[in-house]
């Protein structure tokens, strides 16, 4: 298995990640070295083996749907990196 | 600085006041924080300020728990509200949580003293604390090597002294590998022991706090503080947390038939020969204690790292998809709001970040899904099935820590396979969720710990601990301290 330099690209892309020229070539190269290691994988038979999603299983949690307030309204909208009064703002969205 | 035992005594008979041992801490920081750089951001006014809450209980009567007045560092990953949290990123460079994390409540409700937050590598993504946004840390024991990762900073401070105990996370070692390579105690609990509402998620399904400490009792009474169910995490096991500390009995005997289970594969081929005999010389001593040595094999053991690496960055790509310069964090100009997410995801993450987030992204994306992610879900179950045997024979397992000792800074950086060798032995632990604990068993030539883990069944804290306990008190190397440390 061996990564393009497109498929580097599109994944990126995916991953909304902007590369530079020489990021891609780098990556292409380390990405391949992890690809190939990883390849051993292979080597087990699988057949028949239920994947394992949590190390420890828990149980559906469930609780009451009850309404719990979240008060620090302030708190959160004040992280933001731009606002406008109540609201986050960012960047116009369509380009039309 | 002492024990926590000692401590909290000194604290009871008023022989000493918690300002004064958090003034002590603060006044070594200042010595030896720019040689070392355990901290990312220190809370001297809030540790003087809870310092003081202690000793106005003592002074009105009132009774204290062990950690009260106890001096704490927490990993810059464990959101605190109102104090700046990185995970060592420029993507959360200016991040004050409006929230405060389950485990460091319970740490401060506890009463300790938090002295500050420390490095990592970014995104807990790493294993030398290099992958730092911010700054290089070094090994306490040696200034050019590293701490380990990616809980470095957290296994640096507890080694140089500048605070008692310390909080880390462990995904693949990340408490452990450090704790080894710094010569003190690190404990990965079960998954979902210790609640991780408030840790900025790495891989949700292998992520884990614990504690680091000096010395095994240090690192027990630390746990028991922070394990239990809470229901802010969906995770969490509702289960009943043991005095872990009052099991670490002065006498103590492993009991007559305890057998200890040697994990063939972790022998060999890429271990140094100076672990590899400090680890045979420590199975001696267990076995001198009355233990039982069985050799026993997983057979899948080693298929842990290539499952790790696909398992870990999926999760984390899905993770780290929240960083998109709208909520918080940083957030890095645009012509629209597509090309303001890849620009500031582009500037706010760092190489191994990236790198993670490409191959999670790659690994799950169309058409390869079933190749990476699912097959190595199905291998995680035959490494959990490896552990299950195991324990069908033999109480506790151990392997070393790391197969080799702590290396010096910018030897692996540009191979990111080399360094993700060094979590060999710690991850497959995680993939099974189980609990497994480092702790020094002797030093190499040039003087660096070298690191024993004890593996334990799933909730078996209790009797790692305890085997953990007995070996430490016939062997005292936790005792010698690196030149930089007080006495």
């Amino acid at each position: 298995m061996s990564l393009s330099l497109d498929e580097v690209r599109k994944v990126a892309h995916l991953a909304r990640i902007q590369l530079t020229a020489e990021e891609e070539e780098k990556f292409a190269a380390q990405l391949n070295n992890i690809l190939t290691y990883v390849e051993q994988l292979s080597e087990l038979d699988v057949t028949d083996v239920e994947p394992t999603t949590r190390a420890i299983d828990v149980n559906n949690v469930m609780r009451p749907d009850q309404l719990d307030r979240y008060t620090d309204r302030e708190g959160l909208l004040g992280c933001a990196p731009d606002r406008d009064e109540d609201f986050f703002k960012v960047p116009k969205i369509l380009n039309s | 600085m002492a024990s926590i035992r000692e401590l909290h005594q000194q604290l009871v008979r008023k022989e000493r006041s918690a300002v004064e041992i958090a003034r002590e801490a603060l006044d070594h920081i200042a010595q030896t924080e720019p040689r070392v750089k355990s901290f990312l951001t220190l809370t001297a006014d809030l540790a003087l300020e809870q310092a003081q809450r202690v000793d106005a209980k003592i002074a009105a009567g009132e009774s204290i728990g062990p950690l009260a007045g106890i001096p704490i560092a927490i990993k810059d990953n464990m959101c605190t509200r109102g104090i700046r949290t990185t995970c060592a990123s420029k993507m959360l460079d200016n991040f004050v949580p409006p929230y405060e994390s389950t485990v460091t409540q319970k740490l401060f409700d506890a009463g300790a003293v938090m002295v500050g937050k420390t490095n990592l590598d970014e995104f807990a993504m790493g294993s030398s604390t290099e992958n730092s946004a911010f700054q290089v840390t070094a090994n306490p024991w040696d200034l050019e090597r590293v701490p380990g990762g990616s809980s470095g900073g957290s296994a640096a401070a507890v080694a140089a002294g500048q605070c008692l105990v310390s909080i880390g996370s462990d995904t693949g070692g990340s408490i452990r590998q450090p704790a080894a390579f710094c010569g003190v105690v690190g404990l990965k609990p079960t998954y979902g022991l210790v609640s991780r509402y408030g840790l900025v998620a790495f891989a949700s399904s292998l992520d884990q706090v614990g504690p680091f400490g000096r010395s095994v009792e240090d690192t027990a009474l630390l746990l028991g503080t922070i394990a239990g169910y809470d229901p802010k995490d969906s995770t969490s096991l509702n289960v009943p947390i043991p005095n872990y500390a009052k099991s670490l009995l002065p006498d103590f005997r492993p009991k007559s038939k305890l057998k200890v289970g040697v994990i063939q594969e972790t022998f060999g081929a890429g271990l140094d020969a100076e672990v590899e005999k400090a680890v045979e010389d420590a199975l001696k001593v267990l076995q001198e204690l009355g233990a039982e040595i069985e050799v026993v094999s997983c057979p899948r053991f080693r298929y842990g790292l290539p499952t790790y690496y696909i398992i870990a960055p999926s999760e984390a790509s899905a993770n780290l998809a929240r960083y998109d310069g709208v909520k918080y964090g940083f957030r890095a100009p645009g012509e629209n709001l597509l090309e303001m997410y890849e620009k500031t995801r582009a500037a706010g993450f760092g190489s191994e970040v990236k790198r993670r987030i490409a191959i999670g992204t790659y690994a799950l994306s169309a058409g390869y899904y079933d190749a990476y992610y699912l097959r190595a879900q199905k291998v995680r179950t035959l490494i959990k099935q490896d552990f299950e045997r195991a324990f069908a024979r033999v109480d506790v397992l151990i392997s070393p820590t790391a197969p080799t000792t702590a290396f010096k800074a910018g030897e692996k950086t540009d191979d990111p396979v080399s360094m993700y060798l060094s979590d060999l032995m710690t991850i497959p632990v995680n993939l099974a969720g189980l609990p497994a604990l480092s702790l020094p068993c002797g030093f190499d030539r040039n003087g660096m710990p070298i690191g024993m883990q004890i593996i334990g069944d799933v909730l078996r804290e209790d009797l790692v601990l305890e085997v953990a306990h007995a070996y430490e008190q016939a062997t005292h190397w936790h005792v010698k301290r690196p030149e930089i440390a007080p006495d």
